[in-house]
């Protein structure tokens, strides 16, 4: 494994270490509700309403499945353009 | 940081979106000026959208019991600078408000605003500060796309504070509850954005030199200068 890797596998590590100790430390007690629902939950408990609805609102899981979708879109676009990358300098690289 | 369709005052609805327009018009005469001039850049443009597309999507559950997204504009505005994310990120709110309801139109200025144009600003400047200090590209790179997501959510706190002041402690107090709610919950999200930042620059710094030093992202020395 050269160095380069090592410090990638690690920052990964770092990543995944962030976001899964506190879920484990915690150990079940917390909803995780998003902020954004929170604040408009807020909101409407302060007598504010909405003057304008969303001209589309999916249900539940077909909105999960489209967040799903934003997310592969990007991750697709993403990996595309580092494996080129990649390719191509493998590719100009004298061997 | 995504303001709820509706819930903006009409006067604050159209404040925003008025303020926000320039720069979305401004970064999308930006984007067809980098396509034009340096087609070679399209390739790392469509990487920059693609990480605030994939980043902006995920909801990551933080040390507050509450979860958030992170934002995925910084890279874009180091690589291209900030006028371009006003462009890419008003699309992913766009996106967002049309498909999944969450944003909205009438709150897509406010929304652009904070996400598309001062957390790219704040994160170039952050990125430029710290290079310009004497750091090298990566602790750069991990202060602007870390801040640019803060300096998201830290906005979104602000307008929301001006819309709606809270009825004893007037626009401070506003500004205080709502950054307790955002702030907090954000600050380990940055961090992780900001190390997944550091990844993609590490990926492109060994794979996309020439696009780097075309962007004046990595000085064309042949070694030493991209730490």
């Amino acid at each position: 494994m050269t160095r380069r890797t090592l410090v990638n596998a690690l920052l990964v590590l770092a990543v995944v270490a962030l976001f899964a100790v506190p879920l484990l430390l915690d150990g079940g007690t917390s909803e995780y509700g998003g902020t954004d629902a929170a604040v408009t939950e807020e909101l409407e408990a302060g007598g504010h309403t909405p003057w304008f609805d969303p001209l589309f609102s999916p249900a539940g899981e077909v909105e999960s499945g489209l967040f799903a979708l934003q997310a592969a879109l990007g991750a697709g676009v993403l990996g595309y353009v580092l494996g080129l990358l990649r390719g191509r300098r493998q590719a100009a690289e004298p061997r | 940081m995504h303001i709820a369709e509706g819930f903006l005052p009409v006067g604050h609805a159209v404040g925003w979106t008025i303020a926000a327009a320039p720069f979305v018009v401004h970064g999308a005469r930006a984007v067809v000026r980098e396509v034009r001039e340096n087609p070679e850049a399209t390739l790392l443009l469509g990487a920059a959208g693609a990480f605030t597309f994939v980043l902006s999507a995920i909801k990551l559950p933080s040390v507050t019991g509450s979860s958030s997204h992170p934002t995925g504009t910084g890279p874009g505005a180091i690589l291209f600078r900030p006028p371009v994310m006003a462009l890419l990120g008003t699309v992913v709110l766009l996106f967002q408000a049309l498909l999944l309801a969450h944003g909205g139109l009438t709150t897509l200025g406010a929304n652009a605003f904070a996400f598309a144009v001062v957390g790219p600003w704040v994160g170039y400047g952050a990125y430029r500060l710290t290079r310009a200090v004497g750091a090298g590209l990566l602790p750069a790179v991990f202060a602007g796309v870390a801040l640019a997501d803060l300096a998201t959510y830290v906005t979104t706190s602000v307008q929301l504070a001006l819309a709606f002041p809270d009825a004893g402690s007037g626009l401070a107090g506003a500004l205080v509850k709502f950054l307790g709610v955002f702030a907090v919950t954000q600050i380990p999200l940055a961090v992780g954005e900001g190390l997944l930042g550091v990844l993609l620059f590490r990926a492109l710094t060994g794979n996309a030199r020439p696009e780097l030093e075309r962007l004046g992202i990595l000085t064309p020395a042949p070694t030493g200068s991209a730490a």
